[in-house]
């Protein structure tokens, strides 16, 4: 099973290096992670995807709990997380492709963020299986390249995880 | 004032008066500052022995034993005892010197990754880059080693920080918002956990290490006594209650006792205090699906780690205990005490010992006629570990031991450490001798520093216990016979220690005698035969 996790920590070096190596050590999988700086600059969020049965995550948010530079950490059900990725895709565009893949793009509420003579290249901010489904739409017209982050999560309501 | 100065500054601070090192030129302003101050500086032959003092230094007075390595082999020496005392949740703080700071990170001369190297084995690390946090620095890693769960802390300081200024200023208090150790139990789960007492008709206290590192051993015993409830003992729990008293079975576990692990597998309650459940332990659970279990423990992450937990407590052993005492009402469970007599009293002969060697049990037993009533016993690992557990008897005594990480070459600077800590009482380390030769070294810095320590090496000219392991699953051995071992009372002799053989049981009253009598570091060595298994 797929948990988001969410860590609030000190945002200082090595910081990240000590979390990704207890989910190493451990042997817990990490399928996405992201980080980046909190509205206090002292603090940064980092986003996990994990997979693990419920014990597994227990002792996940425990032992991430034990690190001195953990200030919080939550999971929260998926239904209650507003989670997103973000995604750009370069696609082989011919001349006579492009209204095809702008009407992809328009369907899909992906943006055209660069277009040259034989490509073009898409992005697009959802969530994980809209993504892929997105990735699917293109394959066929021959996908140059792409390049996705990890996933960012949000509670969906007024709930909220800060310090 | 440098930053030297300031670390040895807040050192005295700290109220540290021993520190065990080996220096190197990482670490050399540091060292320089340490003529002045009076700090004692134990030299050690190896840095993991540095560790290891500072381990058994610390299990004796509570407080974070301190070690000191040079950067790069200094520093990776001494990874072993931090990932050992870790394993324990033993508070050290290690303080490494580390390359100039602004060659971080370009493989210079003896320049190792120590903080990544260590940060699997240690509670947490600090790479120290600006001179104005050293104070802070070093008083947030003895908060850190000593509160909530024990464990190693590691500082490193670049030479080149060593030698910048900066002000000296020790903070009474630290402040960390992400590390605020629980210590009070949960009203409803102590509630709970009173409930489930009154429930039991054959409950049990299983007493970790815990109750030492929450100073908890007058309030186990208290709690035994009110709820007449039999108390067994992990590994790391040995002796954290009076082993003559009648409510007291022994070791549980793989390498347990029998009227222990009897109790493990037919209580109804089991109570967990301060015990982590290692798997060695946990083999002696089989089968207790119906039985109620009680995990007191300060790291909520221990609790249904490796047993099934019904009613969890996380907090600090002492002060649940005494919570615990509070609502708990005096309790009698005779039935299945004379249950548990029954099984402890069942005679085990002694196998008859081959000419020229001595039963490590019978010896054991000897030794306990003769120890003080408070004195400190470091068993090593292997058969001798096993032997030594489960036929020391302490009353008032301490028994160490490297429970987690069973690191061969534990003892002797383990119990140099204790015996700096408690210069009053004796100390005696047993090893075998196979791990004597991991740490004989060591003899050295107890002649040195007048330390005087005992040591008892149990001869069986072999690995002793992965022979017997070898055998058990191979029928055959390899790799485990240990000819061409020097004779160690020659090289006891060479340290100009002296020491005696014990080749017959007939002769080891009076070596024992001699030994406990001498001012100085002595040497038993006593003739094992091979064949003599870790149970006996
Ligand atoms: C550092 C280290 N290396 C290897 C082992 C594996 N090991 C466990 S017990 C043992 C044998 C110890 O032999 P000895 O010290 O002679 O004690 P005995 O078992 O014979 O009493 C070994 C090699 C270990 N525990 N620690």
């Amino acid at each position: 099973m797929k948990h988001t996790i969410s860590i609030l920590v000190e945002n200082h070096a090595g910081v990240l290096a000590r979390v990704s190596g207890l989910f190493a050590r451990r042997a817990y999988n990490i399928d996405s992670l992201a980080v980046g700086v909190t509205a206090d600059e002292n603090v940064s969020r980092i986003t996990i995807v994990a997979d693990g049965d419920e014990h597994i995550l227990e002792q996940i948010l425990k032992q991430l709990n034990k690190l001195i530079d953990v200030i919080k950490v939550r999971a929260v059900n998926e239904n209650e997380l507003l989670t997103r990725e973000l995604v750009l895709v370069k696609v082989n565009c011919t001349p006579a492709q492009r209204s095809e893949l702008i009407s992809i793009a328009k369907i899909t509420e992906a943006k055209i963020s660069d277009i040259s003579v034989n490509t073009i290249t898409l992005e697009l901010s959802d969530y994980s299986n809209k993504i892929k489904t997105f990735e699917e739409l293109l394959r066929p017209y021959g996908i140059k390249e792409i390049v996705r982050t990890g996933t960012v999560a949000i509670q969906r309501g007024s709930a909220s995880l800060t310090i | 004032m440098t930053v030297a100065k300031a670390m040895v500054e807040c050192l005295k601070a700290e109220g540290v008066r021993h520190v065990f090192g080996y220096p190197g030129a990482a670490i050399c302003p540091f060292y320089d500052e340490l003529i002045a101050s009076d700090i004692e500086h134990i030299l050690v032959r190896h840095e993991v022995n540095g560790g290891h003092a500072a381990s058994g230094y610390a299990r004796m007075t509570g407080k974070a034993g301190v070690c000191i390595a040079t950067s790069g082999p200094g520093a990776l020496n001494l990874i072993t005892a931090i990932a050992t005392a870790y394993m324990d949740s033993i508070p050290i703080v290690a303080i490494t010197g580390q390359v100039n700071s602004d060659q971080i990170g370009r493989d210079v001369f003896q320049e190792a990754d120590i903080t990544g190297s260590a940060e699997p084995f240690v509670k947490h690390s600090y790479i120290v880059k600006d001179p104005k946090s050293i104070c802070d620095t070093i008083k947030k890693a003895f908060y850190i080693a000593e509160t909530g769960r024990p464990g190693p802390v590691l500082i490193d300081v670049p030479q080149d920080v060593q030698n910048m200024q900066c002000e000296f200023f020790y903070p009474d208090k630290v402040e960390i918002r992400s590390y605020k150790p629980t210590t009070e139990g949960n009203k409803l789960q102590i509630k709970r956990a009173a409930e489930a007492f009154a429930k039991a008709k054959r409950p049990l206290i299983c007493a970790g290490g815990g109750v030492f590192l929450s100073n908890a051993k007058e309030e186990l015993k208290e709690l035994a006594h009110k709820c007449d409830m039999p108390v067994i003992n992990t590994m790391m729990g040995i002796s954290n209650i009076d082993m003559s008293d009648p409510l007291y079975f022994g070791m549980m576990g793989m390498h347990g006792v029998k009227p222990a692990n009897y109790a493990a597998s037919q209580c109804d309650l089991l109570i967990l205090l301060g015990a982590r459940m290692g798997d060695r332990a946990v083999t002696a659970l089989g089968g207790l699906d119906e039985t109620q279990i009680i995990h007191i423990d300060i790291d909520p992450a221990e609790i249904g780690k490796n047993v099934r937990v019904t009613t969890p407590v996380v907090g600090n052993i002492k002060t649940i205990t005494q919570q615990l005492l509070e609502v708990v009402p005096e309790m009698k469970h005779k039935e299945w005490l004379d249950e548990l007599n029954g099984v402890r009293n069942v005679e085990r002969s002694v196998p008859e010992a081959k000419p020229g060697t001595v039963c490590p049990k019978l010896f054991i037993q000897e030794l306990n006629k003769h120890i003080e009533k408070d004195a400190v016993i470091v068993a090593d690992v292997g058969c001798n570990q096993i032997w030594t557990a489960n036929n020391i008897r302490l009353t008032e005594g301490r028994f160490l031991t490297a429970g987690g990480m069973g690191t061969m070459g534990y003892s002797l600077p383990a119990a140099i450490g204790a015996k700096k800590a408690c210069p009053g009482r004796q100390v005696v380390a047993l090893c075998g001798d196979g791990s004597l030769q991991m740490q004989f070294m060591e003899l050295a810095t107890a002649l040195q520093h007048g330390i005087n320590v005992k040591l008892v090496v149990f001869v069986n000219n072999d690995l002793g216990m992965v022979r017997e392991l070898q055998y058990r699953i191979y029928g055959r051995e390899i790799a485990v016979d240990l000819t061409g071992s020097p004779c160690f009372d020659k090289i006891a002799e060479a340290y100009g220690i002296k020491a005696e053989n014990v080749t017959d049981i007939s002769q080891a009253g009076a070596a024992i005698t001699n030994m406990l009598a001498s001012e100085k570091p002595y040497l038993l060595q006593v003739f094992v035969d091979k064949e003599v298994k870790a149970i006996i």
